[in-house]
């Protein structure tokens, strides 16, 4: 414990490698990220910033090394129990991968549902956090129905609803515009304050600037200034 | 269990034109299984009324006294298979031959004597309508030493029952076919629901949803379509069997002709075997397309 707040490591990189094929993803990745910290993983695209995130969740397997969260050794989950590993983070995506058929209300209580908690607790729970993000008032819309501003938050109130340990966002305000990206930010910031760790991969770096905390450059597959 | 469910008929709901074409798919499948199934039942109890109508007529030879027709028609009850045995006079017979000749009767009334012999006329048992069983109580009865001669209609019998057996095969073979047609088409419909929320299936495993949970809500939704589009199925083919039978009916008086429809145990059994092929069907889609 440092400063009131706890140090220890919830992610942790050894020696990591992933190829497809004969391309070089990413090369001899070593990291450790601390609990309730806020990262940026920055660097031009195709240096392998998605990549990277994809394998913290197992959106695909390492060709090489290690990966522990939260005390999980991603190589020893089987198939059936991935969903375990997954609890643990809230995913934001650039193209936000909200279920186009289903309105916010039931993208949002997806994650409350699939961990099995009570229809009135879900209820409850995804009013308060959509009224969080400020976007309470659409809860019946579709995601197709919404601005891409709006689409996002939605994906952060699915993001940070079943209370995950870890956010991954993937380019989160890629393709928003600033007052958007603000209120995305914020709401990041917002999840850091109440001891979440979040990871955020992103060329943007007006949003590095406004956000600080530590920060991590990819290139060509290569991690520089690991800290 | 509720959740699933819950989520299964809101699936129904949200892809309502997916689900339509499952189940017309699944209504289409059943309705010609079922089509066939009918016809092969109505053809069924056609070839067992024809069965039914196989008898022996065991001819007795001329002076047989009234004392030695009650030893034969126990010697012939005691046979195995045979069910009644019904003794014709010659005037009977002489009496039945007048009346089925009817016009030509005034030929008969030159005869000096009833050239007719005297007769015993065998019923067989259900079990023993078959022409080899037949054919073995006819030898039987030919044996003994007061019959001249016995008709059961060999050749006939023979070939009637051959085509009756390989309608039968062909009957099950054709079904068989239907049967695994329909669970391929059932799956491939499904395969095709699953493929068309692959995206859906993607973003819920994405948030840590287990395979249970993700699957079971699809089991549900092949369950609710196999049941539907059985019903359905059933349903078209009673309308159309009603359409049919109302024509043959007005067009043929005959009891050859008496077709019914499947019987509710059949039925429900169709639906059953709807819902199980449903099932079926989302396992092997699911076991293909879901593997982690």
């Amino acid at each position: 414990m440092v400063d009131g707040k706890d140090k220890s490591s919830i992610i942790q990189m050894f020696h990591v490698h992933k190829y497809y094929g004969s391309k070089k993803a990413l090369v001899d990745i070593t990291l450790n990220v601390s609990k309730n910290e806020f990262i940026f993983i920055s660097g031009p695209s195709g240096a392998g910033k998605s990549t990277l995130l994809r394998l913290l969740y197992l959106g695909e397997p390492v060709s090489e090394g290690q990966i522990l969260v939260d005390g999980m050794n991603l190589s020893r989950i089987s198939g059936k129990k991935i969903h375990f590993l997954r609890r643990k983070f809230g995913i934001i995506f650039q193209d936000y991968k909200l279920i186009p058929t289903k309105t916010v209300f039931d993208n949002v209580a997806l994650v409350l549902e699939a961990s099995g908690k009570k229809r009135k607790f879900i209820e409850k729970k995804v009013r308060s956090v959509l009224r969080t993000v400020g976007i309470e008032q659409k809860i019946n819309a579709l995601p197709p129905s919404l601005s891409g501003g709006e689409q996002q938050r939605a994906a952060v109130a699915r993001a940070v609803v079943g209370i995950p340990r870890i956010i991954l966002a993937d380019e989160p305000t890629g393709s928003l515009d600033s007052d958007s990206a603000d209120i995305i930010l914020n709401l990041l910031k917002n999840f850091h304050a109440h001891g979440g760790t979040v990871i955020v991969a992103t060329h943007d770096k007006e949003l590095i600037r406004k956000a600080g905390g530590r920060i991590l450059h990819l290139k060509q597959g290569y991690l520089h200034f690991p800290g | 269990m509720s959740t699933y469910y819950h989520r299964a008929v809101q699936d129904i709901r949200d892809n309502g034109f997916l689900s339509s074409v499952t189940i017309i798919t699944i209504a289409l499948s059943i309705l010609i299984v079922s089509a066939f199934a009918l016809f092969f039942t109505n053809a069924n109890n056609v070839m067992n009324y024809w069965e039914k109508g196989v008898k022996i007529m065991a001819y007795l030879k001329p002076g047989t006294s009234q004392k030695n027709l009650h030893d034969i028609k126990r010697n012939i009850q005691e046979i195995y298979g045979v069910q009644d045995v019904n003794f014709i006079s010659k005037e009977e017979a002489f009496k039945k031959l007048k009346k089925q000749m009817k016009r030509q009767s005034s030929i008969l009334m030159n005869l000096n004597e009833n050239p007719l012999p005297d007769a015993f006329e065998i019923r067989m048992t259900t079990s023993s309508q078959r022409s080899e069983k037949v054919e073995e109580i006819a030898t039987k009865i030919e044996s003994m030493p007061l019959i001249e001669d016995i008709e059961y209609g060999q050749k006939w019998l023979e070939q009637f029952t051959n085509i009756f057996d390989l309608f039968r095969l062909a009957g099950y073979t054709i079904g068989g076919i239907f049967f695994i047609a329909t669970v391929f088409i059932m799956a491939n419909t499904i395969r095709l629901a699953i493929y068309m929320r692959r995206e859906e299936i993607e973003i819920m495993r994405l948030v840590g949803a287990s395979e249970k949970f993700i699957k079971g809500p699809f089991y549900i939704e092949s369950i609710i379509q196999g049941t539907l589009g059985g019903m359905g199925g059933i349903v078209a083919l009673f309308i159309t069997f009603k359409l049919i039978s109302s024509t043959v009916e007005n067009s043929f008086k005959y009891e050859l002709l008496d077709i019914k429809f499947l019987s509710p145990e059949f039925y429900c059994g169709i639906i059953l075997c709807s819902i199980f092929v449903g099932w079926l069907g989302c396992y092997i889609s699911l076991k293909q397309f879901l593997k982690t």
